[in-house]
């Protein structure tokens, strides 16, 4: 499944064979959208040629189905005619048919949309929107300084320095490149493989670190797992690791800002491996039926831990879901941050202007493990984690484009990785020194007051602290 | 003694014969006539003092007075002869909801059929006309969604109360009330409150089936972060109703199916009631009768008999099941010595069972005897009427408790 995205070439001619396949069995469903702007690159199938113009009055409907009437290849039959037959239901008029045949369980793959193939060359002649240098360089630096500090904090975690971590290696482009295309009021509703967001928003290494070590300047005051950040300065929900759960959030943060009438939207995060949860499906449904100003980001790296995501759904991955709901969606090439930061930018757009939810799948790669607790060799090939590392990387990729365009050198490459390595090493050493939050605040912040109970167990905790201080940590002052 | 019970309003002091008082209409206005036997529960506390009682005595005295009370459509407290507006248990809690739909407008609401249906048990009922279907939020059938949304809706600066159809559905929405809404505060370091109100009708129903009648008060209680009150009468309800939106703590409030159209007069003023506060509902002497909820008025049925028999039962209306209220249970337990607790939950992990370790913790030397729980038995309620009426405590077995406790 990993290397799909290579196959695209053939999906094309082995399409070809299914659809004459199917044409020879007189299929009569038809897929299509009026909607002018819609992005989808979804037409008609090859059955086309049985219809003549569809029906007008069914314009505004959507997707439906559209009646293969008569065996004549003549033209459609008159308006009227067709009104007569067809049923009044589901906002809109349904078509009856006669033939007995169900709507297959494939069509044609969703399109792939990318700007920048492996090697930072446009893959367009055609004049695509171009971002300026200050923000490509941007992007470009915290793309690194995304991919350093998750080595570094690795390391650490291997060395005992701090309990766990996970990397999101190989997904830099998509966080990068879609906090590029949003603005600050735009809440994010992570999953937790998104510091990437925080990164361009201002979080800094110190704030990551702090976040790690769980010490008492950090944000979260020590509450939570390593990687599991949250800033409401920054607008950045703060991660839970229950899978999925955010989606309904993101929901109720895109209905708050249309109360609110807000000129910004809400922005979520998830995994191939969330969408099969239950939230998943009804964040979709409700953000569709609610006209929820959100953008559901779905990073495809084709596996959640073990399980490839040929066992998480048959369907052809998540963007062709969007339709099911009557979302718009699309695919784009996740390690291509050009891509990203378009399709990001019209949805957002889309989201706002028009009131509506939109669907992005942007598949790429996991390249490091699940987390630290994970050993991905153990159920995938090393080779194939190496090919995405090196020939795929969106970091390597967005580079040439940039060093092409006369924005960026090698010698600023070296610089900025020394500089982020020694600003990490740093961070960590004074983390790593600060104390760690004291103990009433292990009972705060449970309710807006402590209540009695609260109260009474913390008096209690503090007698046996007294008692018998060698049995407590030391680094947890009183 | 079911006959005090129908669910459509109980005067559990009157005699049986007129039980059935109030009016049979679920959407009556407020003052509709019943005749001239209309009976209101009385039964209220305003902190302190306990009006209510039932002794004969005093329940006469309030029956004539009523009986010369209006009946008349009005329900403004000028023409009648007592303060304060009467209605119904559902319309106080609309009319605490109005209130503060009003009174802040970040406020809304979202369930299943909560708009333009008015909710099923007509608690929201004209309110997505006067606040707009966007406020007043129909949502899709998924409860784990909606109860996130109203998550994700309150970290964003929204108050948003969710209406769970029955209480039983909101099983759906474990995760996300336990994982996200009791901890988001906490592990966000204090960055995000989540003042959401969960509400819903909950316990054991007239023949609704066993899953319409789960008792959610059981597995709520242990979840950190989270407050739990049940409401009883009109006036606590629309009391409890406001003080849960006030509070920036995410509440559960649990109603009761069958307490719906209770009617009783509430006062006219806006008044907001403590979330972690019993109600004194019988002063007495002899024993500590702890309760919420429906049982209420098992125990009051109850009370009347043991009055009859020469006992002094002290009755107190938890309310708030998460904290309990140890002030006033343990002022009461140093008053009589003896406690027995009735409860709607099965005997396994409920609330009586919380209840239970928590005053023996605290004042087990006060105590003359153990502790008697009444509760539900173990078993999913089972739809036959008479089956039914067996799982849930009734008042002849509290009058027999009450008499091997006290001797």
């Amino acid at each position: 499944m990993a290397i799909w995205v290579t196959q695209s070439r053939n999906v094309a001619s082995s399409l070809k064979i299914k659809i004459g396949f199917l044409a020879s069995f007189r299929r009569s469903y038809i897929s299509s959208s009026f909607n002018s702007s819609c992005l989808t690159t979804r037409t008609t199938t090859s059955t086309a040629e049985n219809f003549g113009n569809p029906c007008p009055f069914l314009r505004n409907s959507g997707i439906h189905f559209i009646l293969r009437r008569f065996e004549s290849l003549s033209s459609a039959k008159p308006v009227e005619e067709v009104k007569n037959q067809a049923l009044h239901f589901l906002g809109g008029n349904t078509a009856f048919t006669s033939e007995l045949t169900f709507i297959s369980e494939f069509t044609e793959k969703v399109h792939c949309y990318r700007v920048l193939d492996e090697n930072g060359h446009p893959t367009t002649s055609n004049k695509f929107p171009q971002v300026t240098e200050d923000m490509a360089v941007k992007m470009y630096r915290d793309m690194v300084t995304l991919q350093i500090m998750d080595t570094v904090f690795y390391e650490a975690q291997r060395q005992g320095r701090i309990s766990f971590y996970a990397t999101s290696t190989g997904e830099e482009a998509i966080t990068i490149a879609s906090a590029a295309a949003l603005a600050i009021d735009d809440v994010i509703v992570p999953q937790y493989r998104e510091p990437g967001v925080l990164i361009w928003r201002g979080f800094t290494l110190q704030d990551f670190a702090n976040q790690c070590y769980g010490n008492k300047v950090d944000n979260g005051k020590g509450r939570q797992m390593p990687v599991h950040y949250g800033s409401n300065k920054y607008n950045y929900f703060t991660v839970a690791s229950t899978i999925a759960s955010q989606l309904p959030h993101a929901v109720g943060a895109a209905y708050s800002l249309r109360m609110d009438k807000k000129n910004a939207c809400a922005v979520t995060f998830f995994g191939d491996g969330g969408s099969s949860e239950g939230d998943c499906h009804a964040s979709l449904n409700f953000a569709a039926v609610l006209d929820a100003p959100v953008l559901f980001i779905c990073r495809n790296n084709g596996w959640a831990i073990s399980t490839p995501a040929s066992e998480q759904f048959r369907s052809d991955g998540i963007a062709v879901k969007g339709q099911a709901y009557g979302i718009r969606s699309i695919r784009v090439d996740g390690n291509d941050a050009l891509a990203v930061y378009n399709a990001v930018r019209m949805a957002r757009e889309m989201a706002i202007g028009e009131q509506r939810p939109i669907l992005i799948e942007a598949v790429t790669y996991r390249v490091g493990h699940h987390s630290t607790s994970d050993d991905s060799t153990r159920y995938r090939p090393v080779d194939e984690i190496e090919h995405w590392r090196k020939m795929q990387s969106p970091l390597i990729r967005f580079r040439k484009w940039i060093q092409r365009n006369g924005w960026w050198s090698e010698q600023d490459d070296t610089e900025l990785q020394n500089k982020v390595k020694e600003e990490m090493l740093r961070a960590i050493q004074v983390a790593e020194k600060t104390e760690k939050p004291p103990l009433a605040e292990l009972f705060t912040d449970v309710y807006d007051h402590p209540p009695k109970n609260l109260q009474e167990q913390e008096t209690l905790l503090r007698e046996y602290v007294k008692k018998h201080p060698q049995d407590c940590p030391s680094d947890v002052p009183l | 003694m079911a006959v005090v019970f129908q669910g459509i309003g109980a005067a559990t002091a009157i005699s049986s014969t007129n039980a059935s008082v109030s009016t049979r209409m679920p959407f009556s206005s407020r003052g509709s006539p019943s005749g001239g036997k209309a009976s209101f529960l009385i039964v209220r506390s305003d902190g302190r003092l306990s009006s209510g009682s039932n002794s004969r005595c005093r329940r006469a005295d309030q029956l004539i007075t009523n009986a010369v009370a209006t009946k008349a459509e009005s329900s403004t407290a000028s023409t009648s002869s007592k303060p304060g507006h009467e209605l119904l248990l559902f319309e106080a809690l609309r009319e605490g909801l109005e209130e503060e739909m009003d009174r802040d407008p970040r406020v809304c609401v979202m369930g299943e059929d909560v708009g333009h249906y008015g909710g099923s048990y007509k608690v929201t009922k004209g309110l997505a006309e006067k606040y707009g279907d966007l406020r007043v939020l129909d949502t899709p059938i998924a409860e784990n969604s909606f109860t996130g949304m109203a998550i994700g809706a309150a970290m964003t600066g929204l108050r948003p109360i969710v209406e769970g159809m029955n209480m039983g559905f909101l099983l759906l929405a474990f995760n996300q009330i336990s994982n996200n809404c009791g901890m988001l505060h906490y592990t966000s370091g204090g960055q995000f409150k989540i003042p959401v109100v969960i509400r819903g009708p909950g316990g054991v129903g007239r023949q609704l089936g066993a899953e319409h009648s789960q008792r959610l008060e059981s597995y709520f209680q242990s979840i950190p972060g989270i407050q739990m009150v049940a409401c009883s009468t009109p006036y606590n309800a629309k009391g409890l109703m406001k003080a849960a939106i006030r509070s920036e703590n995410p509440v559960v409030l649990f109603e009761h199916v069958l307490l719906y159209n209770l009617k009783e007069r509430i006062p006219d003023e806006e008044y907001v009631l403590n979330l972690e506060e019993a109600e004194m509902v019988r002063p007495g002497e002899h024993v500590t009768i702890l309760t919420y909820s429906r049982m209420r008025y098992h125990v009051m049925q109850a009370a009347k008999t043991l009055v009859n028999k020469g006992y002094d039962p002290e009755v107190i209306d938890i309310r708030s099941l998460k904290p309990f209220d140890l002030y006033t249970i343990g002022n009461s337990v140093k008053k009589t010595h003896r406690v027995l607790i009735v409860e709607e939950c099965m005997r396994t992990g409920g609330i009586g069972a919380s209840l239970t370790a928590a005053i023996n913790e605290n004042f087990l030397d006060y105590l003359d005897a153990p502790i008697v729980c009444l509760s539900s038995q173990d078993v999913p309620t089972p739809y036959a009427g008479t089956l039914e009426e067996w799982t849930v405590v009734q008042p002849a077995q509290i009058v027999t408790a009450v008499e091997q406790l006290c001797g």
